[in-house]
């Protein structure tokens, strides 16, 4: 390849984020564009999450993930979208300048006049949670060992203790059991689970295996490998309370404490990031504070379902064909402030009153009947009661033209109020 | 038979059989591990000291003065990365007389670069410091190298002038016969040698009352650190010390010369030489002092911590001597690293003492191509490298941008790793931000490849450190 590339539109990332607004952005009209794919095919982690539970929304039915994904490596395909597998995306410069790397090609540059984020996230790693004792073999983070079994085909483990009940570690309690290990526990810091309602049903209590709320992993114990771990209990400042230590015997410690969006290009190109997300800061559109820069799927915001990282790519995929198409800009510049109780909005910051736009947002903590309310100043525009919501699910509500022509300040805000 | 057998591949052994191995002499280095650079020289605070703070006169201000003189050449013909940042022993208005009395001390030990600064100097060079401290030491030629680079290129240097590598060899017996010592492992397999050197670190006593010597013991200090995210490298551009205490030179904050920031260690002296544990106890430390040089040390961005074991010997000082053949190097403990290659010298002097005489080869090779050259190289070289060899355009570690290129090269270079951290170790990969979440699968594929091993036979780090126990499904 020459070191001189033009495209119109570059994705990093062939997951379902990548690929899902690559499609859109074809349909859109665009067609010099290119997928760049680390991995050596699509699909991203999908690949590995051979369970089924994704496309429940989009496609009604219920499919493994490679089923998932490979919808959409078809919708690639029939549309002879470009993209390289095998290939590092290195560097993204403040300019748009892509500079990647490959067996084939070597490094290359491709001057891009739109990008398209998609890393996807990574899991929080043993390190940063400073639990004592020993750093024994047997310490995964869940997804790894997914893809030891799933992948390799191989057990790393045999008698497991989870901690964090992400999703991934709900979905490894029920994998290991599957292929004969006995998973004797899942701690969880939090007095709730993080995870879907569903995996705690399915992945837990299905198989009788028992998720210990606020407790935590205290000590890793064994020399060559691990041979079991100190649980205790934690208090409501989440401090472990000493006299309920309890020792229980292991190999294999697997951790589902976080996702992390994986936004080392986004920083690199100058891009800041939310506190709460660490992602962008993006528009309705996704786009970044980079004119021309989206970003899509797990590296803006970590989701719960599949199907919503689809369906926002191809906001992304649609916007970056407007941009390519010569439109620019918003016509307004409405900021999405939170109360703490919703502990962030996905978009940031609205920029325009054409269309409806759908707002993501998380809460910090377990709410019982209580009113999802947004303001403008005193003004009430939406006001909707739910029964339950968890830090785990997802919520939105949807903020209409008429609600962004109608307000007097330039600032919507979310909270979370009794019923 | 060998000539020599060197006792231990941490960085003393290392520094001592590349020395030695410029000699047309059969060497031998024995270790209980399943790689070098397991013990006390896999976890330390990664410095080199300008060697201003041991006693005058004693054995660790002489060697490590010399060694720090010594260490950047050193580094330069093995290919290891060295960068002379310069340390500061700071000091509130209550220690001045301390921070002094270091200054003087450092005079008399020969240091040069060493200036005593006042708050003014002090917080214009380091902005990040508390603004509480009013005087502290400048050591312009301290210096930052990481230690086990460091010994694995001194190692592979050593056997790639024909020293030969034992691993999973834990010396058990020493029998002198007639001018030869026999050496038995606890797994039986037996050499002969003429000279033994003892450089077992922490076990340095264990093995020189084997050879008959009970004159001293060596006993495990407990070191805790934090290893912070590469974005944290410029916190601090020198490395931050407090005033020292009996227990060691306290807890430090460092940038490492791979770009992390080190805030650690902490002191506690323990009776089990293998207890690497981290301690709530030891977190709640680090916390704490760190706070107390350096404002808002980032330890949220913590994203490993682990625990190094300092061998502490009996008599304060290192112990070094020779006796019928045996010497013996023990209490190895700081400034140990910084020492190493002025050791390494003395002993040769020792040897010949001892009698050793033998020829210098003709074909001795003094360099090793640096480990991490291909990170280094410019987009045109590494394309021709690509061209060549497809492997190196394909990344395996995304945190580190390290290919499967050089993955394969490490895993076939002396000292040639067979486990998991081995390869960490030498290439780094596993060791950015996600910890080797994604790429330890494929590493795990590509030892098994390269060394013609089933995928479950390769281990984190040797012993009973499985990764994997079986197969999911098929033959077991």
């Amino acid at each position: 390849m020459s070191s001189c590339i033009k495209k119109d539109l570059v994705i990093i990332g062939g997951g379902p984020a990548g690929m899902s607004a690559a499609v859109a952005a074809y349909d859109a009209g665009v067609r010099d564009l290119i997928i760049l794919e680390r991995e050596s095919s699509l699909g991203g982690i999908l690949k590995q999450c051979i369970h089924n539970g994704f496309g429940l929304h989009r496609f009604k039915e219920e499919l493994t993930g490679p089923e998932y994904a490979y919808r959409y490596e078809v919708q690639v395909r029939e549309r002879n979208i470009p993209f390289k597998t095998g290939t590092m995306v290195l560097d993204v410069s403040s300019d748009k300048i892509v500079t990647a790397m490959n067996s084939e090609d070597g490094i290359f540059t491709i001057e891009a006049k739109t990008i398209i984020l998609a890393m996807g996230c990574r899991e929080r790693p043993k390190g940063a949670l400073n639990i004592a004792g020993k750093r024994p073999a047997g310490i995964f983070t869940a997804g790894t060992a997914q893809k030891f079994v799933n992948m390799n085909g191989y057990m790393p483990g045999n008698k497991v203790v989870i901690l964090g009940s992400g999703d991934i570690g709900l979905i490894m309690a029920r994998r290991m059991t599957l292929e004969g290990a006995k998973v004797e526990a899942v701690c969880e810091l939090m007095p709730y689970s993080g995870g879907l309602a569903r995996n705690i049903e399915q992945c837990l209590n299905d198989f009788g295996i028992p998720l210990m709320l606020s407790h935590t992993v205290v000590e890793i114990h064994g020399k060559d490998r691990v041979t079991g771990v100190t649980i205790a209990k934690v208090d409501e400042n989440r401090k472990p309370i000493p006299e309920s230590r309890k020792y229980i015997e292991c190999d294999t410690l697997l951790l589902s404490v976080g996702l992390l969006p994986e936004n080392e290009l986004t920083k690199a190109a100058g891009i800041s990031l939310d506190r709460i997300t660490n992602g962008a800061v993006v528009d309705q559109n996704r786009q970044t504070e980079i004119e021309g820069v989206y970003a899509c799927g797990n590296v803006l915001h970590v989701h719960d379902l599949v199907d919503f990282v689809s369906e926002e790519a191809e906001i992304a995929g649609k916007a970056a064909a407007e941009y390519i198409n010569g439109k620019r800009g918003g016509e307004c510049d409405v900021k999405l402030v939170t109360d703490g109780k919703v502990r962030y909005t996905v978009p940031q910051k609205i920029s325009s009153a054409d269309e409806n736009v759908t707002v993501y947002f998380r809460v910090a903590d377990v709410y019982r009947d209580i009113r999802i309310i947004v303001r403008d100043g005193e003004n009430v525009l939406i006001n909707k009661k739910k029964i339950k919501v968890a830090p785990g699910e997802m919520e939105t509500v949807t903020v209409t033209p008429e609600m962004i022509r109608g307000m007097n300040g330039n600032t919507l805000s979310f909270s979370i109020e009794n019923a | 038979m060998y000539d020599i057998a060197i006792i231990g591949a941490g960085v003393v052994g290392g520094m001592i059989a590349r020395t030695l191995s410029k000699y047309d002499a059969k060497i031998c280095i024995l270790e209980k591990e399943n790689d070098v650079a397991m013990g006390a020289t896999r976890a330390n605070s990664a410095i080199v000291h300008a060697g201003f703070d041991a006693k005058e006169g004693s054995f660790k201000a002489r060697f490590n003065v010399r060694g720090s003189e010594m260490m950047e050449q050193v580094a330069k013909e093995l290919g290891v990365k060295y960068k002379r940042n310069g340390a500061l022993v700071v000091g509130f208005e209550n220690e001045r007389s301390e921070v002094e009395a270091l200054y003087e001390r450092g005079i008399k030990n020969g240091v040069k670069g060493l200036s005593v600064l006042n708050k003014e100097e002090l917080h214009a060079i380091e902005p990040n410091l508390n603004k509480e401290l009013t005087c502290a030491l400048l050591a312009e030629t301290s210096a930052i190298i990481c230690p086990y680079e460091l010994t694995i290129a001194a190692i592979g240097n050593a056997m790639d002038n024909g020293a030969e590598l034992l691993l999973n060899f834990k010396v058990e017996g020493v029998k002198k016969d007639a001018d030869t010592f026999r050496i038995v492992a606890a797994d039986g397999r037996e050499i002969e040698a003429k000279y033994i050197i003892n450089a077992a670190g922490l076990y340095s006593d264990d093995i020189a009352a084997l050879t008959g010597d009970c004159d001293f013991s060596v006993h495990a200090r407990r070191g805790e650190y934090m290893l912070l995210d590469k974005e944290c490298g410029n916190f601090t551009e020198r490395t931050i010390f407090h005033t020292p205490s009996k227990m060691g030179k306290g807890i430090l904050v460092s940038p490492t010369v791979d770009g992390n920031l080190l805030v650690g260690p902490t002191a506690v002296d323990i009776d089990d030489k293998s207890d690497n544990s981290t301690t709530a106890e030891g977190f709640a430390t680090l916390r704490e002092k760190a706070a107390e040089n350096v404002y808002g040390v980032p330890l949220f961005k913590v994203i490993t911590s682990f625990t190094g074991l300092r061998a502490v010997g009996s008599t304060g000082d290192f112990i070094i001597k020779s006796r019928d053949g045996v010497i013996t190097l023990a209490g190895i403990e700081s400034p140990g690293l910084s020492s190493a290659p002025a050791i390494a010298e003395y002993v040769e002097e020792l040897l010949v003492k001892e009698g050793f005489s033998a020829d210098k080869k003709t074909n001795y090779i003094s360099t090793r191509k640096p480990a991490h050259y291909f990170r280094e190289l410019s987009m045109d070289e590494k394309n021709e490298i690509i061209k060549k060899d497809s492997r190196y355009g394909k990344i395996v570690c995304r945190c580190e941008s390290i290919t499967e290129g050089e993955i394969v090269e490490a895993i076939n270079t002396n000292p040639r790793p067979t486990d998991l951290d081995g390869v960490k170790r030498r290439t780094r990969s596993g060791m950015g931000r996600c910890q080797g979440g994604f790429c330890s699968p494929t590493i795990v594929e590509i030892l098994a490849r390269e060394m013609n091993a089933p995928f479950e036979s390769i281990t984190k780090f040797g012993g009973d450190s499985i990764i994997n126990y079986r197969k999911t499904k098929g033959d077991n």
